[in-house]
């Protein structure tokens, strides 16, 4: 199991390593830095002489051992666009899109796994067919217009929940929280469906196929012949074994409900780090492009490693350590 | 009274394309601590059978009508929740595959446990004991220690120890044993049908053993059914099926067995296949491939019939025709026939 983590751990760093180098090189192709961070009227010696003093000059190996050294301690440099800090005002941002993927897959689970089981079961019955359609739904319609459907259902016709914004936003130094008051719930719930039904409707379905493969195992048909309860058998039984791959899919999706926030957070004006990427986009403020990559990557990474731990705790066959088959007869 | 009586058992599986009849009125019934074997080709319906009787038949296969009876209590038409506490509790099952009867992501100790509790109102503690003491019982060496392994750190023929283990847990009257060593190594299978019967002998357990093998038949069963085609072609004392065979089915299947000591000996096949459910021929359904069939045979389906010491599904018996199968060809089995049934304790 150590050596496990620390085999996984290695990978990782080498995956960060590669990222940063995609990172590092949107610098040297997208332009001359110094070009975008002087005036006109600067002259020549100047440039060179900020050159000199940003690192420019030194060979590409050594700028991009610069930048890892840098990245590894959390520093981006300053956004070219408002001369801050890029690691301050991603951490300023994370909380708000990190509280938004929190809520949306916790909800897409919780949705989605009871009615994968309960399509999974009754594979014929009036709900499971209505689930199943609704659900084709959620896959086809594009996630900017489940958005502004919600919005102008809610929001505009009925009025009952905002239409924008975190709402009421508590401050504990390091982190801002929505979850400590009712104004910044009911902010939470239109986004965090908007977010969450895609990956609601994928887990669904993924819970219902793995069921029914599950059910059709020699190992159920014997949990029936014990006389164990229904209840033992689904959810015992059945529901267990089809956790891997829906942990394997859900880390996956994680993943990318925190990649992809970008569109939710701009129909919601949610102020996470995917609206601050789009600005970033638009006006090629190249540092926080770079570590919003280098960001998200890391985030993979990490959900990655923790999917990989659970297979560990779920599924007894991967504890290769502790035993292998033995004594025949 | 016997313990498990089955009368006009017919299951049906309705398809798309008719209704087809898996097992098609076939009584029989099994005394308290009896071996009964049920012994036939793939699709004969001997599976069909057990299922029927633990009541797990898959959808849509149905029983269309007779009844089933455990102790005089009828279960072919119990709802389902009664008949579940009936399962693992009365009757037990033992299927074919051990590799795939336990579920890998629980220790074995857990599944042993949690069917213990299911039927009985012992605590977590003494259900463990119990569970220990059932894998001692079944020759699982250090089960302190195996009991909290999992399925896979078990080989194949001790994970089938496990499901007998499983299937005896709480001494039920029965056991339905689905061809329990066919897919276990040959080297395994003597040992596992000797410690079922050692145990359903002590704990004075009947079973219905399903098998296509008639040499484990001739080993551990009391009784033998053969079936053909979803019906009984011969049912009686297992020395009598064996050593006197009387429907031209069981001639066959006694011919194709190997054996030691015949070298030079070429197995007989019995020429053709079994039909398919879908047409299965007017009158006797082993008539095409029988070699001593004759016109009544092709038009009139036969019942059992009382043939010296067991019964048979079969006109050569019906008196005028008289006994026509080569007395050489009895003779071949009979020798056959006695070693097999050496290691039967009788």
């Amino acid at each position: 199991m150590v050596a496990f983590i620390l085999r996984r751990l290695i990978q990782s760093l080498f995956v960060m390593f590669f990222v940063a180098l995609v990172s590092f090189s949107m610098f040297r192709f997208v332009g001359d830095p110094v070009h975008q961070m002087v005036g006109i009227e600067t002259s020549l010696e100047e440039r060179e002489a900020l050159r000199e003093r940003l690192g420019l000059k030194d060979p590409v190996v050594i700028q991009f051992g610069h930048y890892i050294a840098r990245a590894a301690v959390g520093e981006f440099g300053l956004s070219y666009q408002h001369q801050r800090p890029v690691s301050d005002m991603l951490l300023e941002r994370m909380p708000a899109t990190l509280e938004l993927a929190l809520v949306s897959a916790i909800f897409s689970l919780l949705v989605g796994v009871p009615m994968g089981v309960y399509t999974g079961l009754n594979r014929d019955g009036f709900f499971s067919k209505v689930f199943l359609s609704l659900s084709l739904v959620g896959i086809s319609l594009p996630t900017f217009l489940i958005g502004i459907l919600l919005i102008f259902i809610f929001s505009v016709q009925l009025n009952w929940l905002p239409s924008f914004g975190r709402g009421g936003v508590i401050d504990l130094g390091w982190w801002t929280t929505g979850f400590l008051t009712l104004d910044g719930w009911r902010s939470l719930i239109m986004p965090s469906i908007t977010l969450g039904l895609f990956q609601l409707t994928l887990i669904m379905r993924l819970v219902r196929s793995e069921m029914l493969e599950v059910l059709r195992t020699d190992y159920i048909k014997f949990a029936r012949a014990r006389g164990l309860t229904n209840h033992a058998v689904h959810f015992g039984h059945a529901l267990k074994n089809t956790l891997v791959p829906v942990i394997t899919i859900t880390g996956l999706q994680l993943g990318s409900i925190i990649a992809f926030a970008i569109i939710t957070e701009t129909v919601f004006q949610w102020p996470g780090m995917g609206q601050m990427f789009l600005q970033a986009v638009t006006t090629v403020d190249i540092p926080i492009m770079a570590a919003y990559l280098m960001l998200i990557a890391f985030f993979f990474v990490v959900i990655n490693l923790i999917v990989d731990m659970l297979y560990y705790v779920v599924d007894p066959r991967l504890r290769v350590d502790t035993g292998k088959a033995s004594g025949h007869g | 009274m016997p313990l498990l009586e089955v009368e006009n058992l017919v299951v049906e599986f309705p398809t798309r394309r008719g209704t087809l009849t898996a097992v098609n009125d076939i009584s029989l019934h099994i005394d308290e601590g009896e071996v009964l074997g049920v012994v036939g080709e793939s699709g004969a319906g001997k599976s069909m059978t057990g299922a029927a009787i633990i009541g797990l038949l898959e959808p849509p296969g149905r029983v269309a009508s007779g009844r089933i009876l455990l102790e005089g209590e009828r279960l072919d038409n119990l709802p389902y929740e009664k008949m579940r506490r009936i399962r693992g509790k009365r009757i037990g099952a033992i299927f074919q595959d051990p590799l795939t009867s336990l579920n890998p992501l629980y220790s074995v100790g857990y599944q042993l446990v949690e069917t213990i509790q299911t039927h009985t109102d012992m605590t977590p503690t003494q259900a463990r004991a119990r569970a220990i003491e059932l894998l001692t019982e079944v020759g699982i060496p250090a089960p302190e220690r195996r009991v909290d392994q999992y399925p896979h750190q078990f080989s194949g023929g001790m994970r089938q120890r496990v499901v007998i283990a499983l299937a005896l847990c709480v001494n039920p009257r029965l056991i339905i044993a689905d061809e329990p060593t066919t897919a276990l190594d040959v080297s395994i299978q003597a040992q596992i049908i000797a410690l079922l019967k050692r145990l359903c002998r002590d704990h004075g357990t009947a079973v219905m053993l399903v098998t296509h093998d008639m040499g484990v038949i001739a080993e551990t069963a009391d009784r033998v059914a053969v079936m053909y085609a979803g019906r009984i072609a011969e049912i009686g004392p297992v020395r009598e099926v064996i050593k006197n065979a009387k429907h031209p089915y069981t001639h066959g299947l006694m011919g194709s067995i190997p054996s030691i000591g015949h070298d030079n000996e070429r197995l007989e096949q019995i020429p053709g296949a079994m039909p398919r459910l879908t047409d299965i021929p007017v009158g006797c359904a082993f008539n095409p491939r029988c070699p001593h069939a004759f016109d009544k045979c092709r038009t009139v389906r036969p019942d059992l019939l009382p043939v010296e010491d067991s019964w048979t599904a079969c006109w050569l018996y019906d008196g005028e025709a008289g006994r026509t199968i080569e007395a050489s060809k009895t003779l071949v089995a009979a020798t056959k026939a006695d070693a097999l049934l050496e290691r039967n304790h009788g």
